[in-house]
């Protein structure tokens, strides 16, 4: 099995040497590993597309998890932008709403596509579905804004690990963040050298954040971890595509938010034990859902 | 490598709301039901770490009972799947264990009924993947990224050799091959990744080999 990169460095070489943008390489790499055609593979992605694209109309409307703990602040979020008093600007609050939207659909336990996890799944579509709003992009373009984020997840995954259990939340929405900012930049026309850039300056600004998920469910404080991943997705890409360069080569932003990962307690791994799930309110919801009990302390039988 | 699909990063499509602890815990029982080969009657399933520890509020248990139901990760019946599995007279049980596995999202899966028991140990690497890291006490490393065959056999010399000449004559590629026994002289477990789909045909000669006790497989 031939993978064309394994490393940010040889995927950024590869573009630049070959002159295509970052997306080309891995729809073409795509092909050799999976030896399905080119088609298939862009059919595949256009469909992840039209899964994101409602989950977000979805979240949109209005919806609410089981436990109560989230739902909502999609809609007032996007009420305040129309009363034109944002601060931060319509384009960055569009996409924090858009992640809360997805988020707060996978929270209702609703259909959503992994990018790279469900946990941290409102970041990469979030920040595409506002980010189209300014660049009017063909479908193409859209489609191929999931291979760049692809790209950079691929490496992630494969050289650190995109699971908040093996890494924390660093490796999900932190990834997340940092392949979204990488898609963004190649979108707005900037260079694959560009798209690193951006990935590193939004993945060193997320090294050491730990998954504390309260009562182990993937919503305080996932659903604002994304929105905030959405924030920083499109700082880092602007950042970038202004000229700023991170002075650590992207290869070893990776490594130490794979080494950071390994050094964590189990505590704040997605075990609910530590962090925010820890603190007297995070138990107190814990037990105001699951009873007095802790959560899955007990046994089930059919 | 672990991950070779940009699918794998960019995806699965699924049911919220983990991908790990919810698409990945489905897909380990979607694997284990794929390798028994028909629906189960009964499910005892041991949690580890993480999994342990949350797998109420991530639907770790609708996801592995709707995997065993034969549901994928985007199936919405995995929300139904513990009525659903009644309403087939499949009993199933989850057992939380304190110990400390290999892996924090370790399951171990035992699934059986009147004709046989098997045991299998997954564990869910993060964005919905999974591997099977051991079946039936045979250690292994199954990723289910290729179509794989899975024989049971005595450990005696040749065995290998026939059924590699099978699938050579049958124009397959092997991928990857792992052999492994428990004991010397008794029983052991090959596990054969190839790149492209088997025929009945292929699995028919492999059952027919002597010394060959199992032949289950594993579709992509």
């Amino acid at each position: 099995m031939e993978v064309l990169f394994g490393t940010v460095k040889e995927l950024v070489a590869l573009a630049e040497k070959e002159n295509k943008p970052i997306s080309e390489i891995m729809i073409e790499q795509e092909m050799q590993i999976t030896r399905r055609t080119r088609e298939e593979i862009v059919a595949q992605m256009d469909n992840n597309l039209s899964v994101m694209e409602a989950a977000i109309e979805e979240g949109l409307k209005g919806v609410q998890s089981t436990s109560g703990l989230t739902g909502g602040d999609a809609v007032l979020l996007q009420n305040y932008i129309k009363t034109g008093k944002s601060l931060s600007g319509e384009l960055l609050l569009d996409a924090v709403s858009k992640a809360v939207a997805t988020n707060e659909v996978n929270a209702a336990m609703g259909m959503i596509c992994a990018t790279p996890t469900a946990g941290a799944a409102g970041i990469v579509p979030g920040t595409l579905f506002a980010v189209k709003e300014k660049l009017n992009p063909t479908r193409e373009q859209m489609v191929n804004y999931l291979f760049t984020s692809g790209a950079f997840g691929f490496i992630v995954a494969n050289n650190a690990s995109i699971s908040g259990a093996a890494g924390g939340c660093q490796a999900e929405t932190g990834s997340a963040g940092s392949m979204a900012a990488a898609a963004i930049v190649e979108m707005a026309g900037g260079t694959p050298q560009q798209s690193a850039e951006a990935f590193s300056i939004v993945m060193k600004n997320m090294l050491g954040l730990v998954c504390d998920p309260v009562a182990g469910l993937v919503e305080v404080p996932c659903v604002k971890r994304n929105a905030m991943g959405a924030a920083k997705a499109l700082v880092g890409a602007d950042m970038a595509l202004a000229g700023v360069v991170s002075k650590i080569p992207t290869d070893e932003v990776i490594e130490a938010m794979h080494k950071i990962g390994q050094s964590m307690p189990s505590a704040l791994r997605e075990t609910a034990k530590g962090g925010l799930a820890a603190t007297p309110t995070g138990k107190a919801l814990e037990a105001e859902i699951f009873g007095k009990d802790k959560a899955g302390r007990d046994t089930v039988n059919s | 490598m672990k991950y070779r699909s940009v699918f794998e990063i960019i995806g699965p499509v699924m049911v919220g709301p983990s991908s790990s602890h919810t698409a990945g815990a489905a897909r380990i029982g979607l694997v284990a039901r794929d390798l028994f080969g028909r629906q189960p009657e009964y499910a005892k399933i041991h949690l580890y770490g993480s999994f342990a520890e949350t797998y109420k509020g991530h639907g770790t248990d609708v996801a592995i009972i709707g995997g065993l139901l034969n549901y994928d990760t985007f199936d919405e019946r995995i929300k139904t799947s513990f009525a659903d599995a009644t309403a087939l007279g499949m009993t199933f049980e989850f057992i939380p264990e304190e110990e400390e596995a290999v892996h924090p999202n370790t399951a171990r899966v035992i699934i059986g009924d009147s004709m046989g028991e098997m045991e299998l140990v997954g564990i869910s690497i993060g964005g919905g993947t999974m591997e099977v890291v051991e079946l039936n006490g045979f250690p292994l490393r199954l990723s289910g990224h290729f179509p794989a065959l899975l024989i049971v056999h005595d450990d005696r010399a040749g065995v290998i050799a026939g059924v590699s000449n099978i699938i050579a004559a049958h124009d397959m590629n092997i991928a990857h091959m792992e052999v492994g026994r428990k004991e010397k002289g008794k029983m052991a477990l090959m596990v054969i990744e190839v790149d492209q789909m088997f025929d009945e045909s292929l699995l028919d000669q492999l059952k027919s080999l002597p010394n060959v006790t199992q032949v289950s497989t594993l579709a992509n």
